[in-house]
């Protein structure tokens, strides 16, 4: 069966699927149709009980239970270890991940143990002469490499919000539960705790919208004003150019651009943002891009769908305004 | 404490990038080309274990001899010792075969050490793959993206980034640990440093010499295309007050784009 098989890779945290993992099973739906193999999904932990039955309604026709105690807490070690178990009895075509934090640190583990290739980031999978070609971007988003890997199993880590979700089925399928084998002493790092620095926040890279700030905000308290527009608007969050980084009034984990993060949003406000080159690499992929600056030759503008040229504390206010009324009706 | 630092040379993230069609690589004349930002976080790292536990600190390139420069700058900025592994090939876009060579340099060469640091992902192949894959070479854990790293004896605690939170990771010696930005502040070289760098031989590897076959170095990734990204034309500038403005944005949000 194996050898016409699309597996797929389940992340969940603190007991519940993440979308982008069902974003990966929907694309690998959609290729598996087109490559005539069937998907399966794989989910690993220390007890799997309840499964959830979105991966059946994404489009897998059967689900691997992995389980261990030694699973309870992620590892890369581990969580390889019962992956490379499951893809040498299953020998799959293709073995798919969301390029989260977990899928690109667990990935390439798996790769090196299988040794085989790995396609990161992919912002498209295609089917060409019966074989996987996956594009990525590189540079940040200032090229894109279309590659095929020579090795089987096809490896690939999938870009979070870029592959559309597949319309849920109400479907079922067989569930496989497997004791995975992990030997004492295998796993010598693992995860002890995760913590929140400042509460509940969205990570840039999952957000559908992101309301950035840039130099043109002139100081750390007026990121409240981008913030109070995120309340506003559902999946959103607050994002930042370098120069506010390194100015210190927002924490490089809000960063967008090449020497930041790479994001691909439904929309992208830029407030106060001129528009370096590394910066517009890292967002230039978003679906919608708003701009918001004085200056009516900045670089933001050339890419921006709708610009606003004018001061961005006289905007916000009335944006707030109608953005609340336009949200509630 | 011995510590392996792995750099690699990268276009300046300023620069634009341009490509040639037939070869499906960039074009490199009159790109200017730097150490890549994320492992001068882990030279900065490497540096300040030492300062605070002892030991030595050598940075490991692979590459043709242009990456001396970048080898001369971690020289420079205080590594007691520099290697390039002299790789004749242009950028491959293939984690798993830099991999094979830099964990077969450390089995190799550096038989001894207790700590290897990279940069999160060299910023041009954006692969974010060689750490992980070293780290599994070698039979070593891993703690990837990170801000934080503490070494106690011969143990590790590391904060790494998630998705909206941090994780903390536990883990003993050996081992291989990722940096990204937020972990420190790298240094600038000093004048002495740049004078006694210039003083430093740097040591040049083949393939041969590290027992690599032609196999182990051959591609595994085959590059089909190499495109620019869709270009994107500048959209309405909405006129009027701010307050207008504002207005009709939410309007086109809303009504045009459908984004809100």
């Amino acid at each position: 069966m194996g050898e016409n098989m699309v597996l797929v890779f389940i992340e969940t945290r603190e007991g519940k699927i993440k979308k982008s993992s069902l974003e990966a099973l929907s694309e690998a739906k959609r290729r598996g149709d087109e490559l005539g193999s069937e998907v399966a999904a794989a989910l690993l932990g220390s007890v799997m009980d309840c499964l959830n039955p979105d991966v059946f309604s994404y489009g897998a026709a059967k689900v691997f239970l992995l389980e261990n105690a030694r699973l309870g807490a992620y590892s890369s070690q581990g969580y390889a270890a019962a992956l490379h178990e499951l893809a040498r009895e299953l020998q799959p075509k293709a073995i798919f991940f969301a390029a989260t934090a977990m899928g690109k640190d667990l990935a390439p583990r798996l790769a090196a143990k299988l040794g085989v290739g790995l396609a990161s980031d992919c912002t498209k999978v295609a089917v060409q002469e019966g074989r996987l070609e996956f594009t990525r971007p590189i540079y940040a988003g200032k090229a894109f490499l279309s590659i095929r890997l020579k090795s089987s199993p096809q490896l690939a880590t999938l870009r979070p919000n870029v592959f559309p979700l597949a319309q849920p089925r109400n479907k079922t399928g067989e569930v496989i539960k497997k004791e995975a084998a992990i030997a004492e002493g295998q796993i010598n790092g693992q995860v002890a705790e995760i913590f929140r620095e400042k509460g509940e926040e969205l990570d840039v890279t999952e957000a559908e919208v992101i309301i950035s700030g840039g130099r043109g905000m002139k100081g750390p308290e007026n990121f409240a004003l981008l913030k109070e527009l995120s309340a506003l608007i559902p999946r959103s969050t607050v994002g930042a150019s370098r120069s506010a980084v390194d100015s210190g009034w927002i924490g490089h984990q809000n960063q967008v651009g090449q020497t930041g993060k790479t994001v691909s949003p439904n929309l992208y406000m830029a407030f106060g943002i001129s528009g370096a080159i590394q910066h517009l690499a890292g967002m230039s992929s978003s679906k919608f891009i708003v701009a918001v600056n004085k200056d009516p030759d900045a670089p933001i503008f050339k890419v921006a769908d709708y610009g606003i040229v004018g001061d961005l504390f006289q905007v916000i206010p009335p944006l707030k305004e109608a953005l609340a009324k336009a949200l509630s009706e | 404490m011995n510590i392996l630092v792995f750099v690699k040379r990268v276009p300046d993230t300023e620069s634009k990038i341009r490509i040639n069609r037939e070869t499906n690589s960039i074009v490199e004349d009159s790109l200017n080309f730097i150490i890549s930002p994320n492992d001068e976080y882990a030279v900065e790292e490497a540096l300040r274990l030492r300062e605070a536990k002892g030991g030595r600190v050598t940075v490991i390139a692979a590459g043709t001899e242009e990456s001396l420069v970048v080898l001369k700058k971690c020289l420079a900025m205080g590594a007691d010792e520099a290697v390039l592994i002299k790789d004749e090939m242009k950028e491959t876009y293939d984690g798993l075969r830099i991999a094979k060579i830099l964990a077969g340099a450390v089995e190799k060469k550096f038989p001894v050490y207790d700590l290897l640091l990279f940069g999160k992902q060299s910023m041009g192949a954006d692969n974010a793959q060689v750490p992980s894959m070293v780290a599994e070479k070698l039979g070593l854990p891993q703690a990837n993206v990170v801000t934080k790293l503490e070494i106690d004896g011969n143990k590790g605690t590391a904060h790494r980034e998630i998705e909206g939170a941090m994780e903390k990771v536990t883990f003993s010696l050996p081992a291989v640990v990722s940096a990204q930005k937020g972990l420190n502040e790298p240094r600038y070289e000093t004048l002495k440093g740049i004078m006694a760098a210039k003083r430093k031989a740097i040591p040049v590897l083949t393939f041969e010499e590290l027992g690599l076959s032609q196999e182990e170095t051959a591609p595994q990734v085959e590059v089909t295309r190499l495109d620019m990204p869709p270009v994107r034309r500048a959209g309405k500038i909405i006129p009027g007050t701010p307050e207008e403005a504002a207005r009709e944005l939410v309007k086109l949000l809303h009504n045009e784009a459908k984004v809100i």
